[in-house]
């Protein structure tokens, strides 16, 4: 067996070894560094031989747990932006491996595909999330292999948790194991007669090991990989209230994000940029030159970038420079060409995909009698960040060395060594804490303009910082779409809906500008949608794609954001038109158990007594599945002198298991109330291909004022799931179906303050 | 020029021009205020001139008379101020980019206003930008924070 990160012999190939690999979920190695061992896995090695392989990288190891003298570092790879994925990732390994995870180092580890992320691709299945039949679980179960293969370690689709609970777990037990063989071999003793707790082993006499201590010695023997989990009754922190490791350094000014990054030397840098696939032309920069703290103005592929001493002196300066920003040839320029579009390729023959089509919605709708329609529209909208995006890079010859957060640190690297010609291993990637993203950080220009920058200063740092004006330009915003609904009311409830929505692709978007093409349709038009647990006798959703209007992305619960609350409304509508309550009409339409005890929850948590609970007031309730997670949410809204006011709110989601119960709570209340404020407040609008948003004051989401109260409810019933998105869907048609209740307006197109006056 | 910052007098070679925002993060490594817009639309960089909330993206360094306090100075992980514990508290962070300057527009607040109304502090955060809307727990650290205060 190796020893050491460097080249050694693979345990074991092959494909058929592969596939019991799969199931495991870890090859598991340990290997020795100083004073110490590192328990991790091996990276998959392809059963073919592969030309570009690096076989010496191909059979590293990548650390989940490192021990030496110093103490216990977790390797958390997931990357964490603001969701508590870095902690509850050190909770999941720390729980087997018997350690208060307060007590240990927390480190974002190495880029390395054995990190891969199986529960990504998991999601974009042709198969039901609440299909748990033989079919659909092995296409889950197969999964594995494209994902080990793309190597895909990446952090999107609430998947972290879903990804490490039972990897992470068996991370730290195979550690725990060990290093209790380690202790039973010294002391001459049995290894089931030992136990382990904080961070010690305990001998049958009661006389603890640390584990510290033992970290030389395990690193010389076979790692025990026949470990059994801990039944989760047993937990000491996973499942009960935790501080979540970073509160602290982020309540007092210490916690250090990318943008907080100081090394030796180091210049400041900003760069003014053209739309994506434009042409950025310099006129004059002689002004720019001209200011004090300049160091340099450089051209790079599609923008301009001012070096200088500070932020201050870089921002200063760029705003200086007269540049000529063109858009890309052949995208419509403004957002009324926009519109016109998607409301062409709404009406266009075929379509994208169409994975749910029950019944016979045409001969169930044909008739027209009793038949509602409704068409909805979202607007395009920004991530925006708090922390605006940030680089870091020092360029040599010989070596490229990025500190930036980013959700997919292996495109970081392999596009960074095409854009340097430097190999894939002379990239370094230090993955940073990130203050925000919703999506943002799925994206590379920001990382790959910097360090475009920093070629221009070989051998010194340079760190590039957008202003927020260049964030909102560079906007990779959540596509807008146009979608039309149909549908009629039966005796027993919903009889015939069918759903058609518009919509650029992001997948497209995305995928071209990390130069890959995948065939096939795009899903996350219709996610969200085709997806429900709904038994409606004649149900269809159809996704047409629109072509590339602008450069669209992932947002925040990516396609569910949108169709949401065109199912969510619409369902509503007809529950409406047939004078029926919609707590009733959603329990009646779905054929889920763990989805209805979630409605049925909500509907206890709020204690509703139906649309009009008092004079100018209106409550609207609306139900979504995303991300393998049932989510139902209330809003109540009242008509004020000073305008209309959401009152109070309420979120009922089942994750399956709570792990971090603190954290998931401020995770489902932050997703439904950022999915309120974007609804009420915000969108994105193009002229002359840019975006005519320029800073927060006009697209800022929610400020406090406007925040209601809030209740959460977390349910246990169905498998585990990740938190970070769920909450979003269901909240803009919880409102606008409160908003009906109160005032009869009913609002089918955001953003909402467009329509009508919010206090 | 000199400046009082956390306590400690400074003697800074800068252009008077600069906002204090950049000497702060860029000249003397204070990172824990943040640049988050620049126009004064979010907050991020509040921090106090004699106890009174300022935005150190609008105020030159050059006009600057008074004590100034970052996150820093308000208190430490050992040693936090009763607003900080109140955040500690409470979990207040997600991404946890704004709430130095959300923790400085609340401690300016209490300074001045140990009992708030819920309107009084609606219109003293309203400037205060949390993408994460993590604002049921900012009222909950708020109130949590006026009892620690109020306790001494």
């Amino acid at each position: 067996m190796a020893r050491g990160f460097s080249p050694g012999r693979p345990r074991r190939g092959g494909l058929a070894r592969a596939g019991r690999i799969a199931r495991r979920s870890l090859l598991i190695g340990s290997a020795a560094v100083a004073g110490g061992v590192a328990f991790g896995v091996w990276r998959y090695t392809r059963p073919l031989p592969d030309p570009f392989a690096d076989d010496a990288e191909a059979i590293a190891l990548t650390p989940y747990v490192v021990i030496d003298a110093e103490g216990i570092t977790l390797i958390a790879p997931r990357a964490d932006k603001g969701q508590g994925s870095r902690w509850v990732q050190a909770a999941l390994i720390a729980e087997e491996l018997d350690i208060d995870p307060a007590s240990a180092r927390i480190e974002a580890g190495p880029v390395s595909r054995a990190y891969y992320n199986r529960a990504l691709l998991a999601e974009n299945l042709p198969f039901l999330p609440t299909d748990q039949g033989w079919l659909a679980r092995n296409a889950r179960a197969a999964s594995d292999i494209p994902a080990r293969l793309l190597g895909l370690q990446m952090t999107g689709g609430s998947s972290t948790v879903p990804d490490g609970f039972r990897k992470l777990r068996e991370a730290g037990a195979v550690a725990r194991e060990t290093l209790k063989e380690a202790a039973a071999l010294r002391e001459g003793l049995d290894r089931a007669a030992l136990g382990t707790e904080d961070g010690h082993v305990i001998l049958p006499g009661g006389r603890r090991i640390p584990y510290t201590e033992l970290a030389p010695d395990a690193a010389r023997i076979e790692p025990v990989t026949t470990i059994v989990l801990r039944d989760p009754a047993q937990w000491r922190h996973l499942g009960k209230p935790m501080l979540r490791g970073d509160i602290i350094a982020k309540s007092t000014g210490t916690q250090a994000f990318g943008i907080d990054l100081r090394l030796p030397d180091m210049l400041y840098a900003t760069v003014r940029a053209a739309p994506e696939g434009g042409r950025a032309g310099l006129i004059d920069d002689s002004a720019a030159r001209a200011m004090p703290g300049v160091h340099s103005v450089t051209v790079i592929e599609g923008g301009v970038a001012v070096l200088a001493e500070t932020t201050w002196h870089a921002f200063r300066a760029a705003e200086a420079l007269v540049l000529d920003l063109t858009g890309p040839p052949g995208r419509p320029a403004d957002s009324a060409a926009i519109w016109q579009a998607l409301s062409d390729s709404l009406d266009a023959r075929g379509h994208d995909s169409r994975n749910r089509n029950d019944g016979d919605v045409e001969a169930a709708l044909g008739a027209g009698d009793g038949v509602i329609e409704a068409e909805y529209r979202v607007p395009f909208l920004a991530h925006a960040p708090m922390e605006p995006l940030n680089a870091t890079v020092l360029v040599t010859d010989r070596a490229c060395h990025i500190w930036a957060g980013t959700q997919i640190p292996d495109f970081v690297v392999t596009q960074t060594a095409r854009l340097t010609g430097l190999p894939e291993t002379a990239i370094r990637l230090d993955n940073q804490m990130i203050g925000g993203s919703f999506g943002r950080r799925l994206e590379l220009d920001f990382i790959l303009q910097a360090v475009r920058v920093a070629q221009s200063v070989p051998g010194r740092p340079v760190k590039m910082t957008w202003t927020r004006e260049e964030d909102f330009a560079q906007s990779r915003p959540r596509p807008a779409q146009i979608a039309r609904a149909r549908g009629r009311m039966g005796a027993a409830g919903i009889e015939a809906l069918d759903l058609t929505i518009a919509s650029p692709s992001v997948m497209s978007s995305w995928f071209g500008r990390v130069w890959l093409n995948p065939p096939g349709p795009d899903i996350s038009i219709v996610a969200g949608a085709w997806d429900q647990p709904f038994a409606i006798p004649h149900f269809r959703v159809t996704g047409k794609r629109a072509p590339d209007l602008a450069p669209v992305s992932s947002w925040r619960s990516v396609g569910a954001s949108s169709t949401g609350f065109y199912l969510g409304s619409f369902m509503d509508e007809m529950f409406e038109s047939a004078g029926i309550d919609p707590f009733d009409g959603l329990l009646r339409a779905c054929n889920d158990d763990v989805s209805r005890a979630v409605i049925d929850e909500a509907r206890r948590l709020c204690d509703w007594r139906g649309r009009q609970p008092g004079p100018g007031r209106g409550r609207g309730v609306a139900f979504c599945l995303s991300f393998g997670v049932p989510c139902a949410e209330v809003v109540e809204v009242e008509d004020t002198p000073d305008g209309l006011r959401i009152t109070e709110a309420w979120a009922v989601a089942d994750i399956g298991t709570v792990l971090d119960p603190v954290n998931a709570q401020a995770q489902l209340s932050g997703g439904m109330l950022f999915g309120l404020g974007h609804a009420m407040n915000c969108q994105i609008t193009y002229a002359d291909h840019r975006p005519e948003q320029q800073n927060f004051y006009d697209h800022d989401g929610m400020r406090l004022p406007q925040c209601p109260r809030v209740t959460t409810r977390l349910l246990e019933n169905g498998p585990v799931r990740g938190l970070g998105e769920p909450g979003l869907p269901p909240a803009a048609a919880a409102l606008a179906n409160a908003i009906r209740a109160a005032t009869g307006q009913r609002l089918r197109q955001m953003p909402f303050a467009d329509q009508i006056r919010f206090a | 020029m000199e400046l009082r910052i956390n306590g400690l007098a400074r003697r800074i070679e800068a252009d008077p021009d600069m906002p204090l925002l950049w000497l702060l993060r860029d000249v003397l490594g204070l990172t824990g205020t943040k640049y988050g817009c620049g126009v004064a639309a979010c907050g991020a960089c509040m921090v106090h001139v004699d106890g009174q909330a300022v935005l150190a993206c609008q105020t030159l360094i050059g006009d600057i008379e008074g004590e100034i306090t970052t996150i820093e100075g308000l208190g430490t992980p050992d040693a936090p101020h009763p607003v900080q514990a109140a955040w500690i508290e409470q979990q207040v962070a997600q991404c946890g980019y704004c709430q130095s300057g959300q923790i400085m527009a609340a401690a300016a607040l209490l300074a001045q206003n140990p009992d708030p109304s819920d309107d009084e502090i609606d219109a003293a955060m309203q400037g205060n930008l949390c993408r994460c809307a993590t604002y049921p727990r900012i009222r909950a650290a708020i109130r949590s924070a006026a009892l620690r205060l109020e306790a001494g």
